[in-house]
């Protein structure tokens, strides 16, 4: 393994890209499926948040996941600052392929690494949560989607999130040399949306309380 | 038929877009032909004529190549410049006309670019050593079809550099790709197949070209179709190259 050198290269910052995302994703269908549990009845959630903790993951999954999240900037910033280097600047140019999705990857990127900032104080650390009680999960979530604007934005970071994906689990998996189908992406990238977004409607319609 | 082009004119470091109204044009006339006969028109006025690149104009030798309205070659798909006719633009139509840019294509004059980067990208790898010697007999060596038919549609790149030209991230990586594709699933190109990827891609690193990010701006305006799929074999070739082989 020639590592030091494979790193130097754009295929291998791409790759570490490429593996960290994937790390990343497979947390956030995790995170998914333990938001679902909620529609389990009163309790349900807690009881989930009490069982993670209980077994002990909590912790090793943080670092893990800062890790990935600093491997994945910092390749990212790389590749940008040399593309921006390379790039040609016209005075005419027309966009002639390339998804919104993909050419959002960057400045989306960011949108997502800001959302999450808010998200551990609303929902971890609690000091941004209308309630903000630790262990009292179910209730926190109901106090937050009360609120047209906290449902707003958790919206608008899902969807920054789905049109990071879309992009991504494609570009990841052709990076690491296997070619799929854009479809792939878009598929992902719905579920995931929808999976997430259908606790905040949930709670703001009145469907959970 | 009467076209308004908009020229990048430059001869030192910076340049400029010049407009010229060029009439008595033929609908039937390449787009360098059009630039032929402003061209002449320039020399008998006393004028520098535009200086573009051009050699074969049957759109196989890769030496034309400029943005046409913000687009490599123009609007009409796998052709190049030399090969687009008149017919495709509209009577009275203002085209903007500028060369290739990227960082590792600098600008010799006017729409003229340096494209040597290319060679350095296949003298780093871009072919098979072979001993002398008498020929060897081609049927010797079967090739399976559908490999002959990857390596061919990947050997069909003329190296024009359209693709750097449209990549929002001045990357070159389908021209890599598509030289390491055509030598790579061929079983002569097997012996170099590792090292071959590798320092190809460490000299279009060096060079200063971006890195690929799967937009497909390249392979839309590629003169020769050349697919996205080989850069997905060049990225599995060298992770390869780096993790797994002996040889690197």
């Amino acid at each position: 393994m020639d590592t030091i050198r494979l790193y130097r290269s754009t295929i291998g910052k791409k790759a570490v890209m490429a593996v960290t995302g994937a790390a990343l994703f497979l947390y956030v269908v995790a995170h998914m499926v333990g938001n679902l549990s909620i529609f389990a009845g009163p309790g349900a959630l807690d009881a989930y948040g009490r069982w993670l903790r209980d077994i002990g993951v909590v912790w090793p999954v943080r670092v893990g996941l800062l890790a990935c999240v600093v491997l994945h900037f910092v390749a990212a910033y790389q590749l940008t600052a040399r593309a921006r280097k390379a790039r040609g600047r016209y005075e005419h140019r027309r966009v002639v392929q390339g998804s919104y999705a993909a050419r959002t990857m960057r400045w989306g990127g960011v949108v997502i690494a800001l959302f999450v900032v808010y998200h551990l104080l609303d929902l971890t650390v609690g000091v941004l949560n209308p309630n903000g009680v630790p262990g009292e999960i179910h209730a926190n979530v109901v106090a937050d989607f009360q609120h047209w604007y906290v449902v707003l934005a958790y919206t608008a970071a899902v969807l920054a999130l789905g049109f990071h994906l879309r992009h991504g689990v494609w570009s990841a998996t052709q990076t690491l040399g296997v070619t799929t189908s854009r479809a792939l992406g878009l598929g992902v990238a719905i579920v995931i949306c929808a999976g997430f977004l259908s606790v905040p409607f949930a709670v703001f319609t009145g469907l959970v309380s | 038929m009467k076209l308004t082009l908009r020229i990048w004119r430059q001869s030192g470091a910076t340049g400029r877009l010049v407009e010229y109204p060029v009439d008595d044009l033929s609908e039937d006339m390449s787009f360098l032909e059009a630039l032929d006969v402003l061209n002449e028109r320039l020399i008998l006025a006393g004028e520098e004529p535009v200086a573009f690149d051009h050699d074969c104009r049957e759109g196989i030798c890769g030496m034309c190549g400029v943005m046409i309205n913000g687009v490599a070659h123009g609007p009409q798909k796998a052709t190049t410049a030399c090969q687009l006719h008149l017919r495709h633009f509209k009577d009275g139509d203002v085209l903007t006309v500028e060369p290739w840019r990227a960082d590792p294509f600098p600008v010799v004059r006017d729409l003229v670019v340096d494209r040597g980067a290319f060679d350095r990208i296949v003298a780093a790898g871009g072919y098979i050593s072979v001993p002398t010697g008498s020929a060897p007999e081609a049927h010797a060596t079967p090739v399976p079809k559908p490999d002959a038919d990857t390596a061919f549609e990947a050997a069909a790149c003329i190296g024009c550099g359209a693709c750097v030209a449209a990549c929002p991230n001045g990357s070159a990586m389908l021209f890599t790709a598509a030289k390491a594709t055509h030598l790579g699933v061929l079983p002569q190109g097997q012996p170099e197949r590792y090292s071959r990827a590798r320092d190809m891609v460490a000299e279009h690193d060096a060079l200063g070209f971006g890195g690929c990010t799967n937009t497909g701006e390249c392979t839309t305006v590629c003169p020769k179709g050349i697919p996205l799929t080989t850069i997905a074999r060049l990225n599995a070739d060298l992770l390869r190259a780096h993790t797994t082989r002996s040889d690197r």
